[in-house]
């Protein structure tokens, strides 16, 4: 029980400072570290949502930077016809609107693909799901209104009530309790009863099916709620670099997506914090003098896949070692 | 009455081999009838398709007046039908208590429940700790799956079947690996079940199987040879030429 209690700890420690340290850093005039911290924090909600069907469902996606990508322009397309007309019905300043829009449609793109995707395992879902993420991504290169391949600027960030995303520091905030509030639902799924069947058709999924399950409903239903919660991170991405573009679904982002719940711990609440966080800094520090930046934190993750159950948490909560079979 | 199950010329096979041949078969409410017939005779194969696991080429299954070839593997626990594995297939990461009580999860028709800690749910957590001891787990309850032994690993499966309430428990080989000692207990303890639950149970100990069927069915290359009371079978030629090796 001591490694929970660890873990537990762990995950205090590192939201804390998540709460604590990007504020001062900007009143000590280090804006810079705000911004980072922004990304970090926003990147963090697309990893926690895909722990829950990767960590816990055991469902590889390597498609869902797409989600991102809907939910980012479900808020640029209404700024862009609210401010340049046509398209009235969707457009909009409206932040409530558009955010409805990005988990809406998210959850739809994710219950439609869902749908096709979840009837295969293994390799072919990895595939598949990487195959719908790409359609979306060349839809968007194709549409030329959106500025096709050269992206679309938002020229006005969402109107919300209470909050003013053109502060830095109220849009970190929005993206840190809105990250606070992910890692809540995520836990809450995983211990529910859903959570439980869930985890089990992970581990052997025909056992879990004779008790009784269907478990591609239950499956279908999670990729539906961790489809939303990426399109949210989506339009809060889209408010943050208040520039939108296909790239930001390429398949690489989802790659670097399951890379950070891997690296960080999958299926715990801190992990896919953690690894947002080292992809972060390594992303800053190797990026400054490599452009192959990519390859030190390949090699890391390969340590880490290779060594460490239970990737990072796992290094810093004394998991055991992988034992061989 | 209606036997609870009745198995129409079922048929199976896998390539050029024919796993199930023709299979007819009735089960009655509150029996335990047992199955034997040599390696390779096509017993788990038959189960399997009891449950859904697999698809027959053809012939019917009915369970309970109703006709079941068609549904799905899910819906087939749901009526009623429980199995446990011959290779033992349990959720080694979980533990051993959870293992049962998503077992009990299951009676409540579906878990689309997402708030409560199941965990924290005491009524799944009380069955499965009786269905666990039953078997003789229950202080073993909150250790991981993959740290019991192979012996507890059989009873474990049985715990799960049992935990399921379901009307006809399909055992294949419990007493698979175990050890004489071991073997003893669930002899005794299957025997306490007889009566309360419909039991199809496969078995290649003789003992075991002479001492706990009220009928058993010969199945010889996926076909029924012979169906009757143990002393019928141990005394019908067919049997003993082409399978207990008696001349
Ligand atoms: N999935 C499969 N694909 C191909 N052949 C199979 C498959 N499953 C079973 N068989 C074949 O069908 C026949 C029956 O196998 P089955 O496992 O049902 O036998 P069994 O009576 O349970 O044997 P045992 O006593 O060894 O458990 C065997 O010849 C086996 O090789
Ligand atoms: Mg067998």
């Amino acid at each position: 029980m001591g490694t929970l209690r660890k873990k537990g700890t762990l995950t205090i420690v590192v939201m804390a400072a998540l709460a604590i340290l990007p504020p001062i850093l900007l009143w000590s005039g280090q804006a810079f570290y705000l911004d980072l911290a922004t990304r970090l924090v926003i990147l963090a909600i697309a990893a926690v949502s895909l722990n829950l069907i990767l960590g816990y469902g055991g469902m590889a996606s390597f498609g869902h930077a797409a989600f991102i990508g809907i939910g980012a322009y479900a808020v640029g397309i209404p700024v862009y016809h609210n401010t340049y007309g046509e398209f009235e019905i969707i457009a909009s300043y409206s932040g409530l609107f558009q955010i409805a829009l990005a988990v809406g449609i998210s959850a739809l793109f994710a219950l439609i693909t869902g749908m096709i995707c979840l009837r295969t395992k293994g390799v072919y879902f990895i595939m598949i799901t990487m195959a719908f993420a790409q359609m979306v991504f060349y839809l968007f290169v194709s549409l030329d209104i959106y500025g096709g391949d050269d992206g679309l600027v938002i020229d006005i960030r969402s109107e919300l009530p209470l909050v003013n995303l053109d502060s830095p520091l109220q849009l970190y905030l929005l993206a840190y309790g809105s990250l606070v509030v992910a890692m809540l639902i995520v836990r809450t799924i995983t211990r529910s009863q859903f959570g439980m069947v869930l985890q089990g058709a992970k581990g052997n999924n025909e056992r879990v099916v004779t008790l009784g399950y269907n478990t591609y409903a239950y499956r279908l239903t999670a990729y539906v709620i961790s489809g939303a919660m990426a399109g949210y991170a989506g339009a809060l991405l889209g408010n943050f670099t208040t520039f939108i573009s296909p790239e930001m679904m390429g398949w690489t982002r989802s790659g670097e997506l399951m890379f950070m719940v891997i690296l960080g711990g999958a299926a715990t609440t801190i992990g896919p914090v953690l690894g947002s966080l080292v992809f972060i800094v390594i992303e800053e520090v190797f990026s400054s003098f490599t452009i192959y930046w990519h390859l030190p934190f390949g090699i890391m993750l390969i340590i880490i896949v290779l060594y460490v159950r239970g990737g990072l948490v796992g290094l810093i909560t004394g998991g055991k070692k992988k034992r061989g079979k | 009455m209606q036997p609870l199950l009745k198995i129409t010329g079922l048929k199976k096979s896998f390539g050029g081999v024919t796993a199930t041949d023709d299979v007819n078969l009735e089960v009655e409410e509150g029996e335990l009838h047992a199955i034997i017939g040599p390696n390779g005779a096509g017993k788990t194969t038959l189960i399997a398709q009891l449950c859904g696991a697999l698809k027959p080429d053809g012939g019917a299954i009915s369970f309970n007046g109703n006709d079941i070839t068609s549904k799905p593997a899910h819906s087939r626990a749901g009526l009623g039908i429980t199995r446990s594995y011959q290779i033992t297939s349990l959720l080694m990461d979980m533990s051993v208590i959870d293992n049962v009580a998503l077992a009990v999860q299951a009676r409540s028709g579906h878990s689309f429940r997402f708030l409560k800690a199941a965990r924290n749910i005491s009524h799944l957590r009380d069955e499965a700790m009786i269905a666990l001891g039953q078997v003789g787990l229950d202080k073993r309850a909150d250790d991981n799956t993959r740290e019991l032994s192979h012996g507890e690993h059989r009873q474990l499966e049985i715990a799960v079947a049992l935990a399921s309430n379901a009307k006809l428990m399909l055992l294949d080989e419990p007493m698979a690996g175990l050890g004489p000692e071991e073997s003893k207990t669930m002899i005794e303890f299957l025997k306490s079940l007889k009566g309360k639950r419909t039991i199809l149970l496969i078995e290649h100990d003789m003992d075991a199987v002479f001492a706990l069927a009220d009928r058993i069915s010969v199945l010889v290359y996926g076909r029924i040879i012979a169906t009757g009371a143990p002393d019928e079978i141990r005394f019908n030629d067919d049997v003993r030429h082409a399978y207990l090796g008696e001349e």
